[in-house]
């Protein structure tokens, strides 16, 4: 049958078909623009000569993603109470099936996500990606790292045993010691004057709500900032590299940015003037 | 443009060519204030908050009713209507000042709050008295709990006679039975026999937290206990369920976790900790031995039932109590 076809048609027809099968996105498109964003953010330009090493911070997201998936499931298992926490772990850990994995997944990705953090920051600081006008990426950078590290106080006492328990009596006594407002912070982490069943119960709801929703908050931040301002190149990069290709086909101008600027003959005069 | 003041013989006229717009005024949202406040206060305190409300709402709605009624009272009311500028009007074309009448209302001078500026402010106004009426209960809860309502909790120690003149035990006991085994702690206890006191004879007892005062870390008696001196763990069953005393020659106390000492009365000789270890207040009650609340020490002089302690209120571990350091800490939290 096709073969008696005349090609054309049968391009007809698979043209038919294409538009059938996107259907579905380009009625999501024409409603959101989601599609467009997505493939803005998926094949933005970036510089050419960009390495491995600017991959930590995906790595990063993605162990953040791993540890906030395995741990909605976690919560589907655990008991935050003094009574039932450590049976429930060892249920996740011994009974359920693939819990060990789970847990695994959770118990050692939480330090892989710091790792990660860690060596992120390290490219960032080496390759000079926090100055100008990158400045308040690294801010909101550190303050993903301290919560964290938050994430990791609260998390390491949720399997109630003696290293969670003594743990965190030192971790909220070292808070304590801080002048002035250390004893306030240091009651409102245990909620009264001594560690309590109320302790278990708030460090699991910041552990699993209120910090895991800070972050988000901060990541899309960070990633928003990350596209504004485009990717850094490399300190030995040799091209102007950043810069989105002008309409006139040359990012000459200044090296690292892909902010707009002031072109014509004022401009250039300036930029000659001030060398 | 000069205001306009209507003189007595144009004001009726003028009221019915305008467009008949109450002036803005901030009274209603007073007003609202003190119904929200009334309706608070049903729950909360019906006897003084709804008062306070009502008389909110009565004076700011007396307010604005005389404002709304002021025109109908035959009195001068400066309207401010929003201010349009005139018809870009082309080179030389003015329009006559009775067209703008009948166009738009008057323009007059002195407008300060526009109404689009006015309805802006509203809005945010609106929306920052909604959010704080969330805040602040939801805050409060979140904060006040922790330290609010501290229970003091007496623990039963058994009879004093189950605590042989001189010796020590390392005492264990669960200060609150609700709570469970979470609120299980560890104290050093030597019953010094009894002192003099006023012409009576009162028990005296030495009651050390063994929590250091370093992190909180518990401390243990560095010497021969239980089974090694021969003598068997006393366990004796009392309101606050299980005690349990382990009788113990104690050279001194040690901490595990960063390695801070004290010696028997608890003064610390080595290590990061910052004082004394705490003590117990007790009181024997029908011979019974019974803790209450724990206090601060700098440092003791002497031993048992002669030493001096030189006491604080309840500081937590890592905290100076005594020396320029305490100067960090000059605002504690209600502790029982």
């Amino acid at each position: 049958m096709t073969l008696r076809r005349p090609p054309s048609r049968a391009e007809l027809r698979r043209e038919r078909m294409e538009e059938l099968v996107n259907y579905p996105l380009d009625w999501l498109e024409e409603r959101s623009g989601l599609i467009g964003g997505v493939r803005y953010f998926l094949f933005r330009n970036v510089p050419s000569d960009i390495n491995w090493m600017q991959t930590l911070g995906s790595a990063a997201l993605t162990a953040f993603i791993v540890q906030a998936i395995t741990g909605v499931i976690l919560a589907m298992y655990y008991e935050p109470t003094p009574q039932g926490a450590y049976p429930s772990i060892v249920n996740i850990t011994d009974h359920l099936t693939m819990g060990w994995l789970v847990r695994g997944m959770h118990r050692w990705g939480a330090s892989v996500f710091i790792i990660l953090m860690f060596l992120h920051m390290g490219r960032v600081f080496l390759f000079g990606a926090y100055k100008y006008p990158r400045e308040l990426n690294w801010i909101v950078g550190v303050l993903i790292l301290v919560m964290g590290m938050m994430e990791g106080f609260t998390g390491y006492l949720l399997p109630w045993d003696q290293t969670a328990y003594w743990a965190t009596v030192v971790g909220i006594n070292l808070n304590g010691t801080a002048p002035f407002l250390g004893p306030w912070i240091a009651q409102f982490l245990r909620g009264g004057q001594e560690i309590s069943a109320d302790t278990l119960t708030r460090f699991y709801s910041l552990h699993m709500l209120v910090i895991p929703g800070a972050i988000i908050a901060l990541i899309t931040l960070h990633l928003y900032l990350v596209i504004r301002l485009g990717v850094t190149s490399p300190p030995w990069s040799k091209e102007a590299a950043g810069m989105e290709p002008s309409e006139n086909g040359h990012g000459e101008l200044r090296p690292g940015l892909t902010r707009p600027v002031a072109r014509g003959a004022a401009a250039q005069a300036e930029l000659g003037g001030s060398e | 443009m000069e205001p306009e003041h209507p003189s007595p013989d144009t004001e009726h006229e003028s009221l019915h060519e305008e467009a008949h717009l109450p002036p803005p005024t901030l009274w209603p949202i007073g007003f609202a204030i003190g119904i929200v406040v009334i309706l608070v206060g049903l729950v909360i305190d019906p006897e003084l908050i709804s008062v306070i409300g009502a008389i909110i709402a009565i004076v700011f709605g007396f307010l604005w009713a005389r404002d709304a009624t002021a025109e109908l009272r035959g009195q001068a009311v400066v309207v401010e209507p929003e201010r349009r500028d005139l018809v870009e009007a082309g080179e030389g074309m003015t329009a006559p000042p009775a067209d703008q009448q009948g166009a738009a209302p008057p323009a007059s001078e002195g407008a300060k709050i526009p109404r689009s500026r006015f309805l802006e402010g509203a809005t945010l106004g609106l929306g920052g008295v909604i959010g704080g009426v969330i805040t602040v209960p939801v805050a409060g809860f979140a904060l006040l709990p922790s330290f609010l309502g501290q229970k003091q909790h007496k623990v039963d120690m058994g009879p004093v006679a189950d605590y042989a003149v001189g010796r020590w035990y390392v005492a264990t006991f669960i200060v609150d039975p609700a709570e469970g085994t979470v609120s299980r702690r560890a104290a050093f206890v030597r019953n010094n026999g009894t002192v003099s006191e006023g012409g009576k004879q009162v028990p005296s007892f030495t009651v050390i937290s063994n929590r250091c005062t370093h992190l909180g870390c518990p401390t243990q008696a560095n010497g021969p206990s239980g089974s090694i001196l021969g003598l068997p763990t006393q366990t004796e069953h009392t309101a606050n369920g299980k005690i349990e005393l382990d009788p113990v020659v104690p050279a001194g106390y040690g901490c595990p976790c960063h390695g801070s000492q004290f010696d028997t009365e608890g003064n610390r000789t080595a290590g990061p900790a910052v004082r004394a270890l705490d003590r117990y207040e007790f009181e024997v009650d029908n011979g019974r031995l019974i803790l209450l609340s724990t206090y601060s020490v700098s440092h003791v002089v002497g031993t048992g039932a002669q030493a001096k302690i030189y006491k604080y209120r309840q500081a937590g571990p890592g905290e100076h109590v005594d020396g320029p350091e305490q100067w960090f800490y000059p605002l504690q939290p209600p502790h029982h």
